[in-house]
């Protein structure tokens, strides 16, 4: 059964795979020379002391091919899932072929197993060589922004468990629809429903967050220039996942907007003496000092994942979605067993 | 006589609806049986049901001494071409005879290569540009080889022209001469499985109207047409089937094992096709009569 299963996959294997393989090339061929500008970069602007300009510019000029091949890898589990998962059964009971096949001398448990065997193990070596490939082109890059966290979705292992779980909810589809079309679109809705699912419920408690907490403070320039200092950036956690970042007033109470206002006082009417510079200087301290402790009241709170996380992050995913994907496989061969169609 | 097939009040519903009812039918072993009723009679579902496809609601249904599919080796000993001869339209027919030896360890590859052989088909030929008789002759190739006890074929030429029909029935008929095989074959026209079949089951309103042996059918049904006369007036052992009237004279189809011996009545031979109208006919009028009324003649 195995052998049939591959057989009737093996026309659209040929074409992912000859897919891959071309992606494949290309990023070979690209890949090194990237390796290559990275490692001058480094050199020369260390040794120019300013590596902060040099980072954006490399990230830029990159920057439109990697988010195509983030976005390849994103998707590319959904197309295992639609393409692959939805139509593996529904095109059988849409044809009627499943009154040939089902009359053969083997049990439907049987026929399912070797389709899901198949189908299912390329649909994961599919999305898992393109996450890898990518990850290994983008890796300059990735280690440049340092945001380790930002495409989390689209490299590593994460795929793979993407892969296995979109393709068990398109198989599942299939054989509860038994139409192609329809079970393709449920499988779409359902796949990026979980997914989105997860992204904002569960996985930011696979670990407990980081809560920190930052007081405003303002600085201020000479004379009547003024610098605010917002802590609205983590400089210490870089390449953390920022969960939320939320703004409390003195009350502890959340808000939205600073109220605080500088107001020097300083007016000069017409036809009155203009007080003088140290009388306004002086004005503006006080003015300055007061705002200064407005805003001191507020605090910026984070709610963060540390970038050290990233790794067991990315295990704790995909080992959940192919669980997810296990309990449907084994659901599907008992409905398949027990259904009296 | 040992029967292949044997049902027993098998019933199967869809939602509210009843595809089958109360089917007690056997089928005996040898015989090329004939499965004839009106569309929507429940001979597919009785067909799927014997090949474990669908599963009975109610009742049982015993296939070669075992359950439909109830395991591998059972779902070897049955042959099956499903209505409309369902093929995988992009692969060819040697993918399909293939298909055939991974799937079926009974398989019998010389036999299968040779009928396509003499069916004349490129065996690199896509099944879905092959014609719908040459589909269908693919399709019984694919059932044969498996060297099955049992074959059933769902309305097998109903969607073939003439020629293609006669072909398809002739090839069968050959196969089931050289083997000790049961055939079940289901119609809604009865031309189609006169000439092949030796047993006749009518299936209408769900229910088994009339089954037996062609010849048996044959000697102990009558057209007898006379006087006018009321059907209460016939004896006890002649069974009304059919009955009309004119104003002078009656004429019934009558089934009876004994002689006829009232010299007034014109009796004459009928064929399986007016045997099989007048059942259908009659279940058509009698639809929700009890299952008393079930008609059996062995």
């Amino acid at each position: 059964m195995i052998r049939f299963a591959w057989l009737q996959f093996r026309a659209q294997a040929a074409i992912a795979f000859g897919a891959l393989a071309i992606i494949a090339i290309a990023l070979a061929i690209t890949g090194p020379h990237l390796v290559h500008v990275y490692d001058t970069m480094i050199s020369t602007c260390k040794s120019q002391k300013d590596c902060g300009t040099a980072a954006a510019a490399f990230l830029h000029s990159n920057s439109t091919l990697r988010t195509w091949l983030g976005i390849l890898v994103v998707v590319a589990p959904g197309i295992v899932g639609v393409f692959w998962g939805a139509p593996l059964v529904a095109r059988e009971f849409e044809t009627g072929t499943y009154r040939l096949v089902w009359t053969q001398s083997v049990s439907r448990t049987r026929w399912l197993a070797a389709k899901i065997s198949v189908v299912g193990l390329f649909g994961i070596l599919f999305a898992g060589l393109l996450s890898l490939m990518v990850t290994w082109w983008a890796s300059p890059m990735d280690r440049v922004s340092m945001n380790t966290f930002a495409n989390f979705d689209e490299r590593d292992i994460v795929p793979i468990g993407y892969a296995a779980f979109a393709f068990m909810l398109g198989l599942g589809a299939g054989v509860l629809i038994r139409r192609a079309v329809p079970a393709m679109a449920t499988t779409l809705v359902a796949f990026v429903a979980v997914r989105i699912a997860f992204i904002n419920l569960v996985r930011p408690h696979f670990a407990t967050a980081l809560v920190i907490s930052k007081h405003y403070s303002a600085s201020f320039g000479p004379g009547r220039g003024t610098v605010f200092s917002y802590p609205m950036t983590l400089t210490s956690n870089v390449g953390s996942w920022v969960i939320s970042s939320r703004t409390f007033n003195g009350a502890g109470n959340s808000v939205t907007n600073i109220a605080c206002k500088l107001v020097s006082g300083i007016r000069v009417q017409p036809g009155s003496p203009r007080p003088s510079p140290a009388a306004i200087k002086a004005r503006l301290r006080a003015a300055e000092a007061v705002f200064q402790k407005c805003i001191e009241q507020y605090r910026q709170v984070f709610t963060l994942q540390p970038a050290s996380h990233y790794w067991s992050f990315q295990w704790y995913e995909t080992v959940s979605f192919i669980a997810f994907a296990l309990v449907l496989c084994a659901a599907l061969i008992w409905w398949v067993r027990r259904r009296t169609w | 006589m040992t029967n292949v097939l044997k049902t027993n009040e098998l019933g199967k519903q869809y939602g509210h609806k009843w595809a089958l009812r109360h089917c007690t039918l056997s089928i005996p072993k040898s015989k090329v049986v004939g499965l004839v009723g009106p569309n929507g009679a429940g001979k597919t579902t009785l067909l799927q049901l014997a090949v474990g496809l669908l599963s009975p609601t109610t009742g049982t249904i015993d296939v070669l001494g075992g359950r439909p599919a109830e395991n591998p080796s059972q779902l070897g000993r049955i042959g099956f071409v499903a209505q409309d001869t369902p093929t995988y339209a992009r692969l060819s027919i040697v993918k399909h005879l293939q298909m055939g030896a991974w799937l079926n360890p009974n398989w019998d590859s010389k036999f299968a290569d040779q009928r396509i052989d003499d069916l004349g088909l490129d065996r690199r030929q896509r099944a879905g540009s092959l014609s719908g008789g040459q589909r269908a002759q693919l399709a019984l190739t694919l059932a044969l080889a498996k060297r099955p006890e049992l074959l059933l074929l769902d309305e097998p030429v109903a969607s073939l022209d003439p020629l293609a029909s006669r072909e398809f029935l002739q090839t069968l008929m050959e196969v089931v001469e050289e083997r000790d095989v049961t055939v079940v074959l289901s119609s809604h026209l009865v031309a189609d499985l006169e000439r092949v079949c030796d047993y006749l089951i009518v299936l209408a309103a769900s229910k088994v109207q009339l089954s037996g042996d062609v010849e048996n059918l044959l000697e102990s049904h009558w057209r007898i047409s006379g006087p006018r006369r009321d059907a209460r007036d016939l004896p006890s052992n002649q069974h009304v089937i059919e009955e009309s009237h004119t104003d002078k004279q009656s004429t019934f189809l009558i089934r009876t094992t004994q002689p006829i011996h009232d010299p007034a009545w014109k009796i004459a031979a009928v064929t399986v096709d007016d045997l099989v109208l007048a059942y259908m006919k009659n279940a058509r009028d009698v639809e929700h009569q009890p299952l008393s009324t079930l008609r059996e003649v062995s």
